[in-house]
């Protein structure tokens, strides 16, 4: 009969504090818990600090007025390019959802795998990686530069087909990837009853997968409101009302928040500066509540 | 019983018009990648906008059969491309005075720029996306970072900028002990006075760090989780799973998001532009101002005229193909590099 021997207390199988690789590992944790806090420092720190510049800036009559003239303290506002943001944004949207739509459901019913569809997606890809102030040339080039609208050069339509183009990449994105989400169930059922394909797409497939394309849009279109490089060169900057008479003022140099902040950011006129804290301060409150919209529509899709 | 029933014309009809229509949109997309890069190409090579192409049209850069006899140009108005040659690349001097234009001072800037960016981002930004996949913290709190590293990407660069510029006495505070003390390398030869290379470089860390994250994150979420629990049976400490399980299985997403983070450093433009000093002096010195692609187009197109137009498209260009391969490479890789798991 023998015992079994227990090995001594096996020093082993405890935690040892001051292993190398315990060490290492505590110092790693520290590390990483480091790096995640100046991820976020920035955020914190640049937020703050645009809400207690700007938010001091910000009146009633920022809305209803005029910039100053350099040099100039009156009239303190900016409701030109209050408007000429939500002008020229919109009209962007209304150029770039349909056509990104479209391309979307191309991409992900239509063709999914042959040359075309790899070529768009290809596309896609390049335009999606495509500098911002190169769309705003290439749309200078196009349509300034030649006066194709119109005989007009600068234009806030020009600054919209920057920004549409800018747009692009990213609703079909959004389209394509979300129309994948759409089970296969539904389209077979669709067309098993005698819809046509149009029907199926438009009336079945799209309503079922349209929370992540808005939540897709509304994240396009935030991103492209605060879009400047673009616009330098296509709707450039006017210190007046929009011109309403030419194209409803789509046809006249516009302002836009976001050049304002350029523009004026860089002015050596306090009245001026402190107009271009007002401009981040509506841009990034905008641009705060889109994200949490589009938070809010990404829900939807969960359920 | 039953009738075989035909589809109405009208519905075939639409039904087909529909497709096609789709077909059309998609193609728009593709036709404008094609249509920039013919545009910008077309700028590079000639003087004169895109409606001279136009036979009609009085103002062509072909100046007609009369002009055929001039032997240097063939009557036509050439661009930088035919003008400068690819010497535009290495010849730093931008003199509109003397019509004399070369891109290096801004091709070193926007290289500099993007290299110093990521080479601070990519810790960070994996460091993040590490710390954000680990149970460290309580998923709730986790979800909340995550979206708040997400929020920094939202952030319009040219606020960054105009915050840059408040900012701009706290760079130097920080810049200049590391000009008194190693000045003799010769990044950090000229003493900081103004913006410059450097404050572009960390106002784009902040600007690369969400995507770095968010991708990381991503990929580093899609490791199976059988490999974790492997490294851990057989005795891992955490971090030695991290780096030798779990970073190389998720490698092609972190290599892809990098990638994809420098095609944004390269072309990123506003916040850029309103923080290094758009000089086109070329100078090794990061606390010096210096110039990248992007910032000399939003700092000159505006007031540019003939050749000096033409040479801004040829900066363009490059840009675009610089941007072009990395976002290729960035497929590549991801495509090469990516584990299969099944």
């Amino acid at each position: 009969m023998t015992t079994t021997q227990h090995p001594p207390a096996a020093s082993g199988l405890n935690y040892n504090p001051y292993a190398p690789r315990n060490v290492w590992n505590r110092a790693m944790n520290l590390l990483a818990a480091l790096f995640s806090l100046m991820a976020v420092l920035p955020l914190v720190v640049v937020i703050l600090y645009v809400l207690y510049k700007g938010g001091g800036a910000i009146t009633p009559a920022i809305f209803t007025e005029l910039p100053p003239a350099p040099g100039l303290s009156e009239p303190m506002g900016m409701g030109n390019a209050v408007i000429g943001t939500a002008m020229v944004t919109g009209m962007a949207a209304l150029v770039a959802i349909p056509v990104g739509v479209g391309g979307g459901i191309y991409l992900a019913e239509v063709d999914k795998t042959g040359w075309f569809a790899q070529f768009i997606r290809f596309g896609v890809n390049v335009l999606a990686g495509v500098p911002s102030i190169i769309c705003g040339l290439f749309i200078y080039a196009l349509v300034v530069d030649t006066r194709i609208l119109w005989g007009e050069s600068f234009s806030a339509m020009a600054g919209s087909l920057a920004l549409a183009v800018l747009m692009l990449p990213t609703i079909v994105k959004t389209t394509d990837e979300g129309l994948k989400l759409v089970s296969q169930e539904l389209r077979m059922g669709a067309l098993g009853v005698g819809a046509s394909r149009f029907v199926t797409i438009t009336r079945v497939v799209l309503p079922a997968a349209v929370s992540p394309i808005a939540t897709g849009v509304v994240l396009g279109i935030a991103r492209a409101a605060g879009e400047t490089a673009p616009l330098i060169f296509t709707a450039l900057f006017s210190p007046f009302w929009p011109d309403w008479s030419s194209g409803l003022g789509l046809l006249a140099p516009t302002a836009t928040m976001s050049v304002q902040i350029y523009n004026f950011g860089i002015m050596p006129f306090a009245p001026q500066v402190q107009l271009a804290w007002a401009a981040a301060f509506i841009l990034v409150v905008m641009i705060l509540a889109a994200n949490l919209l589009a938070r809010w529509l990404a829900r939807f899709s969960a359920s | 019983m039953f009738t075989h029933k035909k589809r109405p014309w009208t519905e075939k009809l639409v039904d087909h018009a529909f497709i096609r229509m789709t077909a059309v949109l998609a193609s728009v997309v593709s036709l404008t990648v094609l249509g920039i890069f013919f545009t910008v190409g077309f700028q590079a090579v000639f003087q004169g906008d895109l409606s001279s192409l136009l036979p009609w049209n009085q103002d062509s850069i072909w100046q007609g059969i009369a002009a055929w006899n001039d032997e240097e140009t063939f009557g036509v108005r050439w661009g930088a491309i035919p003008h400068f040659g690819l010497g535009f690349l290495a010849n730093s001097s931008w003199n509109p005075v003397r019509n004399d234009y070369g891109a290096l001072t801004p091709i070193y800037g926007t290289l500099m720029t993007s290299a110093l960016a990521l080479l601070l981002a990519v810790p960070l930004g994996v460091g993040t996306a590490i710390f954000l996949t680990e149970d460290f913290l309580p998923q709730k709190l986790r979800t909340i970072i995550g979206f708040m590293v997400e929020l920094l990407a939202a952030i319009p660069s040219v606020v960054l900028g105009l915050w840059a510029m408040a900012m701009l006495n706290g760079f130097l505070a920080a810049f200049t002990p590391l000009h008194v003390h190693l000045g003799w390398l010769p990044f950090f030869g000229t003493e900081p006075g103004g913006p410059n290379l450097a404050m572009a470089s960390l106002i784009l860390v902040v600007m690369l760090l969400p995507i770095i994250t968010a991708v990381s994150r991503d990929s580093l979420n899609q490791v199976p989780r059988e490999l974790r629990q492997g490294a851990y049976a057989v005795g891992a400490t955490r971090w030695t799973s991290i780096f030798q399980v779990l970073i190389p299985a998720a490698v092609s997403g972190i290599v892809g998001g990098a990638m994809l983070a420098l095609g944004r450093a390269l072309g990123e433009t506003m916040a850029v532009t309103m923080i290094i000093g758009n000089s086109t002096k070329l100078s090794t010195s990061w606390f010096a101002p210096s110039s990248t692609i992007a910032s000399l187009l939003a700092n000159q197109f505006g007031e540019a005229d003939d050749i000096q137009v033409s040479a801004l498209y040829y900066a363009a260009l490059v840009l675009m193909i610089l941007t072009l391969l990395v976002n290729i490479c960035a497929q590549v890789i991801v495509k090469r590099l990516a584990l299969k798991y099944d």
